[in-house]
Protein backbone atom coordinates (compact mmCIF):
# COMPACT_ATOMS: atom_id res chain seq x y z
CA UNK A 1 0.00 0.00 0.00
CA UNK A 2 1.40 3.22 -0.91
CA UNK A 3 0.57 4.34 2.78
CA UNK A 4 3.27 6.87 2.96
CA UNK A 5 1.48 9.10 0.48
CA UNK A 6 -2.18 8.51 2.31
CA UNK A 7 -0.65 9.44 5.83
CA UNK A 8 0.16 12.63 5.15
CA UNK A 9 -3.43 12.79 4.57
CA UNK A 10 -4.81 10.99 7.23
CA UNK A 11 -2.80 12.48 10.42
CA UNK A 12 -3.18 10.87 13.59
CA UNK A 13 -5.00 14.71 14.85
CA UNK A 14 -6.80 14.46 12.11
CA UNK A 15 -8.35 11.25 12.85
CA UNK A 16 -8.49 11.90 16.62
CA UNK A 17 -10.57 15.05 16.08
CA UNK A 18 -13.18 12.58 13.29
CA UNK A 19 -13.51 10.14 16.32
CA UNK A 20 -13.86 12.60 19.31
CA UNK A 21 -15.53 15.89 17.56
CA UNK A 22 -14.88 18.79 19.15
CA UNK A 23 -17.54 21.09 19.62
CA UNK A 24 -20.10 18.61 18.34
CA UNK A 25 -23.80 19.94 18.98
CA UNK A 26 -26.23 22.69 18.90
CA UNK A 27 -25.77 26.10 20.46
CA UNK A 28 -29.29 27.71 21.51
CA UNK A 29 -30.31 30.74 22.33
CA UNK A 30 -29.68 34.00 19.63
CA UNK A 31 -27.22 31.74 18.11
CA UNK A 32 -26.50 32.45 14.37
CA UNK A 33 -27.10 29.28 12.05
CA UNK A 34 -25.18 28.24 8.99
CA UNK A 35 -26.31 25.22 6.76
CA UNK A 36 -24.23 24.25 4.26
CA UNK A 37 -24.06 20.68 2.17
CA UNK A 38 -21.47 19.67 -0.41
CA UNK A 39 -23.76 18.99 -3.50
CA UNK A 40 -21.79 16.91 -5.29
CA UNK A 41 -20.79 14.75 -2.42
CA UNK A 42 -24.05 15.17 0.14
CA UNK A 43 -21.69 16.13 2.82
CA UNK A 44 -23.49 18.67 5.29
CA UNK A 45 -22.67 20.64 8.17
CA UNK A 46 -24.67 22.87 10.87
CA UNK A 47 -22.86 25.66 12.39
CA UNK A 48 -23.93 27.45 15.21
CA UNK A 49 -22.32 30.45 16.21
CA UNK A 50 -22.56 32.91 19.07
CA UNK A 51 -21.30 36.32 18.70
CA UNK A 52 -20.58 38.60 21.50
CA UNK A 53 -19.11 42.10 21.16
CA UNK A 54 -17.28 41.19 17.89
CA UNK A 55 -15.54 38.33 19.16
CA UNK A 56 -16.66 34.27 18.55
CA UNK A 57 -17.89 33.50 21.61
CA UNK A 58 -18.71 29.99 20.98
CA UNK A 59 -19.42 27.81 18.13
CA UNK A 60 -20.77 24.41 17.61
CA UNK A 61 -21.39 21.67 14.49
CA UNK A 62 -23.59 19.01 13.60
CA UNK A 63 -23.35 16.83 10.11
CA UNK A 64 -22.21 14.30 8.54
CA UNK A 65 -19.57 13.85 6.27
CA UNK A 66 -16.30 11.89 5.39
CA UNK A 67 -13.29 12.23 8.28
CA UNK A 68 -11.96 15.20 6.31
CA UNK A 69 -14.74 17.35 6.19
CA UNK A 70 -15.63 16.64 9.82
CA UNK A 71 -12.32 17.08 11.41
CA UNK A 72 -11.76 19.96 9.64
CA UNK A 73 -15.32 21.54 11.27
CA UNK A 74 -14.27 20.41 14.72
CA UNK A 75 -10.45 21.90 14.19
CA UNK A 76 -12.72 25.32 12.69
CA UNK A 77 -14.65 25.48 15.68
CA UNK A 78 -11.97 25.02 18.32
CA UNK A 79 -10.24 27.19 16.53
CA UNK A 80 -12.03 30.55 16.16
CA UNK A 81 -13.61 30.29 19.63
CA UNK A 82 -12.74 33.34 21.11
CA UNK A 83 -11.10 35.21 17.98
CA UNK A 84 -12.35 38.24 16.91
CA UNK A 85 -14.54 38.57 13.64
CA UNK A 86 -11.39 39.97 11.71
CA UNK A 87 -8.96 37.04 13.55
CA UNK A 88 -11.65 34.55 12.32
CA UNK A 89 -11.75 35.69 8.92
CA UNK A 90 -7.94 35.97 8.72
CA UNK A 91 -7.45 32.53 9.50
CA UNK A 92 -10.07 31.82 6.72
CA UNK A 93 -8.13 33.48 4.70
CA UNK A 94 -4.67 31.37 6.08
CA UNK A 95 -6.87 28.34 5.83
CA UNK A 96 -7.69 28.24 2.15
CA UNK A 97 -3.94 29.53 1.18
CA UNK A 98 -2.82 25.92 2.66
CA UNK A 99 -5.47 24.13 0.83
CA UNK A 100 -4.45 25.75 -2.37
CA UNK A 101 -1.01 24.86 -1.73
CA UNK A 102 0.65 28.31 -1.35
CA UNK A 103 2.82 30.05 0.84
CA UNK A 104 0.63 31.29 3.98
CA UNK A 105 1.48 33.85 6.30
CA UNK A 106 1.22 32.95 9.67
CA UNK A 107 1.47 36.38 11.51
CA UNK A 108 0.70 35.49 15.16
CA UNK A 109 -1.94 33.63 14.66
CA UNK A 110 -1.98 30.29 16.12
CA UNK A 111 -2.75 27.10 13.58
CA UNK A 112 -2.93 24.92 16.34
CA UNK A 113 -4.16 21.46 15.01
CA UNK A 114 -5.44 23.09 11.58
CA UNK A 115 -1.96 22.90 10.26
CA UNK A 116 -2.53 18.49 9.80
CA UNK A 117 -4.56 19.02 6.85
CA UNK A 118 -1.79 20.71 5.55
CA UNK A 119 -1.18 17.28 3.46
CA UNK A 120 -5.29 17.77 1.73
CA UNK A 121 -4.08 20.55 -0.66
CA UNK A 122 -2.03 17.35 -2.16
CA UNK A 123 -5.27 15.54 -2.83
CA UNK A 124 -7.13 17.75 -5.14
CA UNK A 125 -10.19 16.12 -4.92
CA UNK A 126 -10.60 16.35 -0.93
CA UNK A 127 -10.13 19.99 -0.35
CA UNK A 128 -13.79 20.88 -0.82
CA UNK A 129 -14.25 18.38 2.04
CA UNK A 130 -11.56 20.19 4.10
CA UNK A 131 -13.12 23.63 3.51
CA UNK A 132 -17.22 23.08 3.90
CA UNK A 133 -16.77 23.91 7.52
CA UNK A 134 -14.86 27.45 7.10
CA UNK A 135 -17.01 28.40 4.40
CA UNK A 136 -20.56 28.22 6.72
CA UNK A 137 -18.27 30.13 9.20
CA UNK A 138 -16.88 32.82 6.68
CA UNK A 139 -20.79 32.94 5.97
CA UNK A 140 -21.94 33.40 8.98
CA UNK A 141 -19.64 36.16 10.34
CA UNK A 142 -20.02 38.11 7.41
CA UNK A 143 -23.55 38.66 7.86
CA UNK A 144 -22.90 39.84 10.76
CA UNK A 145 -20.23 41.93 9.91
CA UNK A 146 -22.53 43.62 7.42
CA UNK A 147 -25.70 43.85 9.63
CA UNK A 148 -23.24 45.76 12.26
CA UNK A 149 -21.86 47.81 9.69
CA UNK B 1 -16.44 -12.99 -24.74
CA UNK B 2 -12.65 -12.52 -24.00
CA UNK B 3 -12.52 -9.56 -21.68
CA UNK B 4 -8.58 -9.55 -21.94
CA UNK B 5 -8.57 -8.65 -26.02
CA UNK B 6 -11.42 -6.21 -25.28
CA UNK B 7 -9.34 -4.19 -22.64
CA UNK B 8 -6.21 -4.05 -25.22
CA UNK B 9 -8.59 -1.18 -27.33
CA UNK B 10 -8.76 0.84 -24.56
CA UNK B 11 -5.64 2.46 -24.38
CA UNK B 12 -6.86 4.78 -21.29
CA UNK B 13 -6.52 1.43 -19.09
CA UNK B 14 -2.81 0.95 -20.25
CA UNK B 15 -1.52 3.66 -17.26
CA UNK B 16 -0.26 3.73 -13.76
CA UNK B 17 -2.21 5.59 -11.32
CA UNK B 18 -0.38 6.72 -8.12
CA UNK B 19 2.22 4.26 -9.16
CA UNK B 20 -0.31 1.24 -9.82
CA UNK B 21 -1.85 -0.24 -12.97
CA UNK B 22 -5.13 1.33 -13.59
CA UNK B 23 -8.56 -0.70 -12.35
CA UNK B 24 -11.44 1.53 -13.80
CA UNK B 25 -14.33 0.53 -11.75
CA UNK B 26 -16.36 3.91 -12.64
CA UNK B 27 -18.07 3.03 -15.76
CA UNK B 28 -21.82 3.87 -14.70
CA UNK B 29 -20.43 7.37 -14.20
CA UNK B 30 -18.71 7.52 -17.86
CA UNK B 31 -17.54 4.32 -19.68
CA UNK B 32 -13.90 4.21 -21.72
CA UNK B 33 -13.40 4.50 -24.95
CA UNK B 34 -12.03 1.98 -27.63
CA UNK B 35 -9.87 2.55 -30.44
CA UNK B 36 -12.65 2.71 -32.83
CA UNK B 37 -14.50 4.91 -31.72
CA UNK B 38 -11.73 7.54 -31.12
CA UNK B 39 -10.47 6.95 -34.67
CA UNK B 40 -14.12 7.52 -36.05
CA UNK B 41 -13.81 10.85 -34.06
CA UNK B 42 -10.22 11.31 -35.05
CA UNK B 43 -11.11 10.66 -38.91
CA UNK B 44 -14.05 12.75 -39.14
CA UNK B 45 -12.51 15.95 -37.73
CA UNK B 46 -9.25 15.47 -40.47
CA UNK B 47 -11.28 14.19 -43.32
CA UNK B 48 -15.04 15.42 -43.17
CA UNK B 49 -15.82 17.65 -41.19
CA UNK B 50 -17.91 19.81 -42.04
CA UNK B 51 -22.09 21.09 -41.44
CA UNK B 52 -25.18 18.77 -42.10
CA UNK B 53 -28.18 18.93 -44.30
CA UNK B 54 -27.07 22.18 -46.08
CA UNK B 55 -24.64 23.37 -49.09
CA UNK B 56 -24.15 21.39 -51.88
CA UNK B 57 -20.33 20.82 -51.73
CA UNK B 58 -18.65 17.20 -51.21
CA UNK B 59 -17.74 17.24 -47.51
CA UNK B 60 -20.98 18.34 -46.39
CA UNK B 61 -22.72 14.97 -48.08
CA UNK B 62 -20.20 12.95 -46.45
CA UNK B 63 -20.94 14.58 -42.67
CA UNK B 64 -24.68 14.41 -43.46
CA UNK B 65 -24.09 10.52 -44.28
CA UNK B 66 -21.97 10.26 -41.63
CA UNK B 67 -24.26 12.14 -39.85
CA UNK B 68 -27.67 10.16 -40.63
CA UNK B 69 -25.87 7.09 -40.61
CA UNK B 70 -25.58 7.13 -37.56
CA UNK B 71 -29.18 7.78 -36.97
CA UNK B 72 -30.30 4.14 -38.51
CA UNK B 73 -27.41 2.58 -36.25
CA UNK B 74 -29.38 3.53 -33.55
CA UNK B 75 -32.69 2.65 -35.05
CA UNK B 76 -31.78 -0.76 -35.31
CA UNK B 77 -29.59 -1.06 -32.02
CA UNK B 78 -33.09 -0.13 -30.06
CA UNK B 79 -35.34 -1.61 -32.94
CA UNK B 80 -37.31 1.84 -33.58
CA UNK B 81 -39.92 1.32 -36.11
CA UNK B 82 -38.03 4.41 -38.39
CA UNK B 83 -35.47 6.99 -38.02
CA UNK B 84 -38.28 9.41 -37.69
CA UNK B 85 -38.41 8.46 -33.98
CA UNK B 86 -34.59 8.83 -33.17
CA UNK B 87 -33.52 12.03 -31.75
CA UNK B 88 -29.74 13.30 -31.20
CA UNK B 89 -29.74 14.96 -28.48
CA UNK B 90 -27.03 16.33 -25.50
CA UNK B 91 -27.72 12.85 -23.35
CA UNK B 92 -30.03 10.91 -21.19
CA UNK B 93 -30.73 14.99 -19.32
CA UNK B 94 -31.65 16.84 -22.35
CA UNK B 95 -33.66 13.87 -23.44
CA UNK B 96 -36.25 13.76 -20.44
CA UNK B 97 -36.48 17.35 -20.39
CA UNK B 98 -37.58 17.76 -23.96
CA UNK B 99 -40.19 15.28 -22.96
CA UNK B 100 -41.15 17.03 -20.06
CA UNK B 101 -41.20 20.53 -21.55
CA UNK B 102 -42.90 19.62 -24.85
CA UNK B 103 -44.97 16.83 -23.82
CA UNK B 104 -45.81 17.47 -20.13
CA UNK B 105 -46.55 20.82 -20.57
CA UNK B 106 -48.95 19.91 -23.06
CA UNK B 107 -50.67 16.79 -22.21
CA UNK B 108 -50.79 17.51 -18.12
CA UNK B 109 -53.25 19.77 -15.95
CA UNK B 110 -54.25 19.55 -12.46
CA UNK B 111 -55.63 16.48 -10.74
CA UNK B 112 -53.05 14.64 -13.17
CA UNK B 113 -50.42 12.46 -12.09
CA UNK B 114 -47.12 11.63 -13.19
CA UNK B 115 -45.44 8.31 -11.82
CA UNK B 116 -41.76 7.67 -10.29
CA UNK B 117 -40.23 6.18 -8.12
CA UNK B 118 -37.81 6.39 -5.37
CA UNK B 119 -34.58 4.83 -7.08
CA UNK B 120 -34.59 7.68 -9.83
CA UNK B 121 -31.51 9.57 -10.79
CA UNK B 122 -32.18 13.30 -10.10
CA UNK B 123 -32.12 13.43 -14.17
CA UNK B 124 -35.52 11.65 -14.08
CA UNK B 125 -37.06 13.30 -10.91
CA UNK B 126 -36.07 16.73 -11.14
CA UNK B 127 -37.64 17.64 -14.89
CA UNK B 128 -41.16 15.92 -13.49
CA UNK B 129 -40.87 18.43 -10.08
CA UNK B 130 -40.55 21.46 -12.51
CA UNK B 131 -43.50 20.25 -15.03
CA UNK B 132 -45.82 19.26 -12.14
CA UNK B 133 -44.89 23.02 -10.98
CA UNK B 134 -45.73 24.67 -14.10
CA UNK B 135 -48.63 22.53 -14.66
CA UNK B 136 -50.80 21.83 -11.29
CA UNK B 137 -50.12 18.33 -11.54
CA UNK B 138 -48.89 15.64 -8.58
CA UNK B 139 -45.55 13.91 -8.62
CA UNK B 140 -46.17 10.70 -7.00
CA UNK B 141 -43.32 8.02 -5.97
CA UNK B 142 -43.41 4.34 -6.59
CA UNK B 143 -42.37 2.51 -3.29
CA UNK B 144 -39.28 -0.31 -2.93
CA UNK B 145 -39.44 -3.30 -1.43
CA UNK B 146 -36.68 -3.89 1.17
CA UNK B 147 -34.00 -5.30 -1.25
CA UNK B 148 -34.93 -2.28 -3.63
CA UNK B 149 -36.85 -3.97 -6.56
CA UNK B 150 -39.80 -2.27 -7.59
CA UNK B 151 -43.35 -4.88 -7.35
CA UNK B 152 -45.49 -4.92 -9.61
CA UNK B 153 -48.36 -4.89 -7.20
CA UNK B 154 -46.82 -1.39 -5.88
CA UNK B 155 -47.30 -0.38 -9.91
CA UNK B 156 -51.07 -1.54 -9.74
CA UNK B 157 -51.75 0.79 -7.03
CA UNK B 158 -49.90 3.87 -7.18
CA UNK B 159 -50.62 4.28 -11.47
CA UNK B 160 -54.46 5.21 -11.34
CA UNK B 161 -56.48 6.64 -13.91
CA UNK B 162 -55.41 10.13 -13.52
CA UNK B 163 -51.85 8.79 -14.31
CA UNK B 164 -50.62 10.71 -17.31
CA UNK B 165 -46.59 9.58 -16.98
CA UNK B 166 -45.10 6.77 -15.80
CA UNK B 167 -41.31 7.14 -15.92
CA UNK B 168 -39.15 4.82 -14.38
CA UNK B 169 -34.97 4.14 -14.52
CA UNK B 170 -34.69 0.47 -16.76
CA UNK B 171 -31.44 -0.43 -14.84
CA UNK B 172 -30.39 1.34 -11.22
CA UNK B 173 -27.27 3.13 -10.99
CA UNK B 174 -27.13 2.76 -7.38
CA UNK B 175 -28.93 -0.30 -6.40
CA UNK B 176 -28.01 -2.79 -9.88
CA UNK B 177 -32.07 -3.31 -9.67
CA UNK B 178 -33.42 -4.04 -13.24
CA UNK B 179 -37.04 -3.16 -13.36
CA UNK B 180 -39.15 -5.14 -15.30
CA UNK B 181 -40.52 -2.14 -17.88
CA UNK B 182 -42.29 -3.94 -19.96
CA UNK B 183 -44.62 -5.03 -17.59
CA UNK B 184 -44.74 -1.42 -16.06
CA UNK B 185 -45.69 0.16 -19.48
CA UNK B 186 -48.34 -2.49 -19.67
CA UNK B 187 -50.03 -0.99 -16.64
CA UNK B 188 -48.97 2.51 -17.81
CA UNK B 189 -51.18 1.85 -20.88
CA UNK B 190 -53.91 0.03 -19.48
CA UNK B 191 -54.66 3.31 -17.00
CA UNK B 192 -54.14 5.31 -20.43
CA UNK B 193 -50.79 6.85 -19.24
CA UNK B 194 -47.25 6.64 -21.26
CA UNK B 195 -44.53 4.77 -20.50
CA UNK B 196 -41.07 6.86 -20.49
CA UNK B 197 -37.75 4.74 -19.87
CA UNK B 198 -34.08 6.04 -18.53
CA UNK B 199 -32.17 3.80 -20.32
CA UNK B 200 -28.79 5.85 -19.16
CA UNK B 201 -27.64 2.12 -17.19
CA UNK B 202 -29.29 -0.31 -19.51
CA UNK B 203 -28.45 0.93 -22.95
CA UNK B 204 -25.27 0.34 -22.53
CA UNK B 205 -24.93 -3.04 -21.08
CA UNK B 206 -28.59 -5.17 -22.66
CA UNK B 207 -30.60 -5.40 -25.36
CA UNK B 208 -33.31 -2.82 -25.77
CA UNK B 209 -36.27 -3.32 -28.04
CA UNK B 210 -38.67 -0.28 -27.96
CA UNK B 211 -40.69 -1.70 -29.66
CA UNK B 212 -41.72 -4.98 -27.25
CA UNK B 213 -41.02 -3.02 -23.98
CA UNK B 214 -43.66 -0.53 -25.99
CA UNK B 215 -42.53 2.43 -24.50
CA UNK B 216 -43.70 5.82 -25.06
CA UNK B 217 -40.22 7.47 -24.88
CA UNK B 218 -36.46 5.95 -24.37
CA UNK B 219 -33.62 8.59 -23.17
CA UNK B 220 -29.78 7.37 -22.85
CA UNK B 221 -26.34 8.73 -23.69
CA UNK B 222 -23.60 7.63 -26.16
CA UNK B 223 -20.54 8.40 -23.33
CA UNK B 224 -21.82 5.34 -21.05
CA UNK B 225 -21.66 3.27 -23.72
CA UNK B 226 -18.50 3.87 -25.02
CA UNK B 227 -19.55 6.69 -27.13
CA UNK B 228 -18.27 10.31 -26.51
CA UNK B 229 -19.66 13.04 -24.38
CA UNK B 230 -21.78 15.23 -25.28
CA UNK B 231 -24.34 12.89 -27.16
CA UNK B 232 -27.64 10.79 -26.56
CA UNK B 233 -30.92 9.72 -27.62
CA UNK B 234 -34.36 10.45 -27.45
CA UNK B 235 -36.53 7.26 -28.96
CA UNK B 236 -40.23 8.95 -29.13
CA UNK B 237 -43.10 6.84 -30.78
CA UNK B 238 -43.81 9.19 -33.66
CA UNK B 239 -47.56 9.11 -32.59
CA UNK B 240 -46.46 11.82 -29.85
CA UNK B 241 -43.39 13.24 -31.88
CA UNK B 242 -45.84 14.29 -34.59
CA UNK B 243 -47.82 16.11 -32.24
CA UNK B 244 -45.40 17.64 -30.49
CA UNK B 245 -43.63 21.23 -30.64
CA UNK B 246 -39.89 21.67 -30.24
CA UNK B 247 -38.22 23.15 -27.25
CA UNK B 248 -35.41 24.93 -29.10
CA UNK B 249 -35.85 27.07 -32.13
CA UNK B 250 -33.43 28.20 -34.47
CA UNK B 251 -31.68 26.65 -37.53
CA UNK B 252 -31.14 23.40 -38.89
CA UNK B 253 -34.89 22.72 -37.58
CA UNK B 254 -36.78 25.12 -39.53
CA UNK B 255 -39.22 24.76 -42.79
CA UNK B 256 -39.94 27.88 -44.03
CA UNK B 257 -39.16 31.14 -42.23
CA UNK B 258 -41.69 34.14 -42.12
CA UNK B 259 -41.22 37.56 -40.31
CA UNK B 260 -44.02 37.03 -37.54
CA UNK B 261 -44.16 33.01 -38.29
CA UNK B 262 -42.37 29.98 -39.09
CA UNK B 263 -42.71 26.14 -40.07
CA UNK B 264 -40.81 23.23 -38.75
CA UNK B 265 -38.89 20.44 -40.28
CA UNK B 266 -40.24 17.01 -40.31
CA UNK B 267 -39.66 14.12 -38.11
CA UNK B 268 -36.81 14.27 -36.60
CA UNK B 269 -35.28 16.95 -37.10
CA UNK B 270 -38.04 19.72 -36.03
CA UNK B 271 -36.67 18.59 -32.59
CA UNK B 272 -32.63 19.48 -33.39
CA UNK B 273 -32.16 23.08 -33.80
CA UNK B 274 -28.97 24.36 -34.50
CA UNK B 275 -26.02 22.65 -36.05
CA UNK B 276 -26.21 19.67 -34.39
CA UNK B 277 -23.57 17.49 -32.46
CA UNK B 278 -22.01 15.68 -35.99
CA UNK B 279 -19.04 14.38 -34.24
CA UNK B 280 -20.44 12.70 -31.39
CA UNK B 281 -23.21 10.86 -33.98
CA UNK B 282 -20.75 9.42 -36.20
CA UNK B 283 -18.34 8.39 -32.44
CA UNK B 284 -21.73 7.03 -31.20
CA UNK B 285 -22.25 5.37 -34.69
CA UNK B 286 -18.84 3.30 -33.82
CA UNK B 287 -19.46 2.59 -30.49
CA UNK B 288 -23.03 1.07 -31.59
CA UNK B 289 -21.01 -0.90 -34.26
CA UNK B 290 -18.30 -1.89 -31.50
CA UNK B 291 -20.92 -3.37 -28.85
CA UNK B 292 -22.98 -5.20 -31.91
CA UNK B 293 -20.10 -6.79 -33.15
CA UNK B 294 -19.06 -8.24 -29.39
CA UNK B 295 -23.05 -8.64 -29.19
CA UNK B 296 -24.91 -7.37 -26.15
CA UNK B 297 -26.36 -10.50 -24.90
CA UNK B 298 -22.62 -11.25 -24.38
CA UNK B 299 -22.01 -8.10 -22.61
CA UNK B 300 -24.85 -8.35 -20.67
CA UNK B 301 -24.18 -12.08 -19.85
CA UNK B 302 -20.61 -11.23 -18.83
CA UNK B 303 -21.08 -8.58 -16.72
CA UNK B 304 -23.99 -10.86 -14.58
CA UNK B 305 -21.41 -13.36 -13.94
CA UNK B 306 -19.01 -9.93 -12.92
CA UNK B 307 -21.38 -8.94 -10.65
CA UNK B 308 -21.95 -12.18 -8.87
CA UNK B 309 -18.10 -12.44 -8.39
CA UNK B 310 -17.63 -9.40 -6.98
CA UNK B 311 -20.81 -9.85 -4.46
CA UNK B 312 -19.03 -13.17 -3.59
CA UNK B 313 -16.09 -11.66 -2.66
CA UNK B 314 -17.00 -8.36 -1.29
CA UNK B 315 -20.03 -9.87 0.98
CA UNK B 316 -17.33 -11.83 2.68
CA UNK B 317 -15.20 -8.96 3.92
CA UNK B 318 -16.15 -7.88 7.48
CA UNK B 319 -17.77 -4.85 8.08
CA UNK B 320 -19.24 -4.68 4.18
CA UNK B 321 -22.99 -3.32 3.49
CA UNK B 322 -24.20 -4.18 0.06
CA UNK B 323 -26.98 -1.78 -1.30
CA UNK B 324 -30.23 -3.59 -3.78
CA UNK B 325 -30.50 -7.26 -4.18
CA UNK B 326 -28.40 -10.01 -2.76
CA UNK B 327 -29.42 -12.23 -5.31
CA UNK B 328 -26.90 -11.67 -8.43
CA UNK B 329 -29.16 -12.74 -10.96
CA UNK B 330 -31.18 -9.83 -10.30
CA UNK B 331 -28.89 -7.02 -10.62
CA UNK B 332 -26.38 -5.41 -13.56
CA UNK B 333 -22.92 -4.91 -13.16
CA UNK B 334 -22.73 -2.65 -10.19
CA UNK B 335 -22.13 -3.07 -6.91
CA UNK B 336 -22.71 -0.41 -4.09
CA UNK B 337 -21.49 -0.14 -0.74
CA UNK B 338 -20.16 1.04 2.89
CA UNK B 339 -17.85 -0.05 4.99
CA UNK B 340 -18.25 0.18 8.73
CA UNK B 341 -16.93 3.54 10.43
CA UNK B 342 -15.11 4.89 6.70
CA UNK B 343 -17.00 7.23 5.02
CA UNK B 344 -17.30 6.27 1.58
CA UNK B 345 -14.78 9.77 0.45
CA UNK B 346 -11.84 8.06 2.64
CA UNK B 347 -13.01 4.48 0.71
CA UNK B 348 -12.76 5.93 -2.07
CA UNK B 349 -9.38 8.00 -1.42
CA UNK B 350 -7.78 4.81 -0.31
CA UNK B 351 -8.73 2.92 -2.64
CA UNK B 352 -7.56 5.98 -5.35
CA UNK B 353 -3.99 5.87 -4.01
CA UNK B 354 -4.29 1.93 -4.76
CA UNK B 355 -4.94 3.02 -8.97
CA UNK B 356 -8.63 1.95 -8.14
CA UNK B 357 -11.23 4.26 -9.22
CA UNK B 358 -14.49 4.26 -7.95
CA UNK B 359 -17.46 6.39 -7.56
CA UNK B 360 -18.57 8.20 -3.73
CA UNK B 361 -20.91 10.27 -3.12
CA UNK B 362 -24.73 10.54 -3.45
CA UNK B 363 -24.70 9.24 -7.20
CA UNK B 364 -26.92 11.88 -8.07
CA UNK B 365 -30.24 10.01 -6.25
CA UNK B 366 -30.30 11.83 -3.10
CA UNK B 367 -34.07 10.64 -2.73
CA UNK B 368 -32.65 7.28 -2.73
CA UNK B 369 -30.09 7.60 -0.07
CA UNK B 370 -32.47 9.13 2.16
CA UNK B 371 -34.87 5.64 1.30
CA UNK B 372 -31.56 3.82 1.90
CA UNK B 373 -30.86 6.16 5.03
CA UNK B 374 -27.38 6.93 4.40
CA UNK B 375 -25.77 10.01 3.28
CA UNK B 376 -23.58 8.43 1.14
CA UNK B 377 -22.01 5.40 -0.57
CA UNK B 378 -19.32 3.82 -2.56
CA UNK B 379 -19.88 2.14 -5.99
CA UNK B 380 -18.05 0.15 -7.82
CA UNK B 381 -19.18 -0.47 -11.54
CA UNK B 382 -18.01 -2.89 -14.15
CA UNK B 383 -17.86 -2.74 -18.01
CA UNK B 384 -17.11 -5.51 -20.66
CA UNK B 385 -13.46 -4.69 -20.27
CA UNK B 386 -13.07 -5.43 -16.79
CA UNK B 387 -11.57 -8.99 -15.19
CA UNK B 388 -12.29 -10.77 -12.58
CA UNK B 389 -8.75 -10.03 -11.63
CA UNK B 390 -9.70 -5.81 -11.03
CA UNK B 391 -12.17 -7.24 -8.70
CA UNK B 392 -9.76 -9.15 -6.73
CA UNK B 393 -7.39 -6.22 -6.79
CA UNK B 394 -10.69 -4.25 -5.96
CA UNK B 395 -11.23 -6.70 -2.76
CA UNK B 396 -7.69 -6.40 -1.86
CA UNK B 397 -7.88 -2.53 -1.40
CA UNK B 398 -10.95 -3.00 0.14
CA UNK B 399 -9.45 -5.29 3.22
CA UNK B 400 -6.33 -2.64 3.61
CA UNK B 401 -8.82 0.03 3.48
CA UNK B 402 -10.31 -1.42 6.67
CA UNK B 403 -6.93 -2.01 7.97
CA UNK B 404 -5.59 1.18 7.35
CA UNK B 405 -8.27 2.35 9.07
CA UNK B 406 -8.27 1.00 12.33
CA UNK B 407 -4.43 1.43 12.47
CA UNK B 408 -4.63 4.83 12.21
CA UNK B 409 -7.70 5.35 14.77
Amino acid sequence: MSSKNLDTLYRQVIMDHYKNPRNKGVLEDDSLTINMNNPTCGDRIQLTLKLEDGKVADAKFEGEGCSISMSSASMMTQAIKGKNIEEALKLSKVFSDMMLGKEYDEDDLDLGDIEALQGVSQFPARIKCATLAWKAMEKGVSTEKEEQE
Amino acid sequence: MNAREIRQMFPILDQEVNGRPLVYLDSSATSQKPVPVIEALDKYYREYNSNVHRGVHTLGTRATDGYEGAREKVRKFINAKSTEEVIFTRGTTTSINTVAASYGRVNLSEGDEIVISYMEHHSNIIPWQQVAKQTGATLKYLPLQEDGTISLEDVRETVTADTKIVSIMQVSNVLGVMNPIKEIAKIAHENGAIMVVDGAQSAPHMKIDVQDLDCDFLAFSGHKMCGPTGIGVLYGKKKHLEKMEPVEFGGEMIDFVGLYESTWKELPWKFEGGTPIIAGAIGLGAAIDFLEQIGLDKIEAYEHKLAAYAMEKMSAIDGMTIYGPKDASKRAGLVTFNIDDVHPHDVATVLDAEGIAVRAGHHCAQPLMKWLKVSATARASFYLYNTEEDIDKLVSGLVKTKEYFSDVF
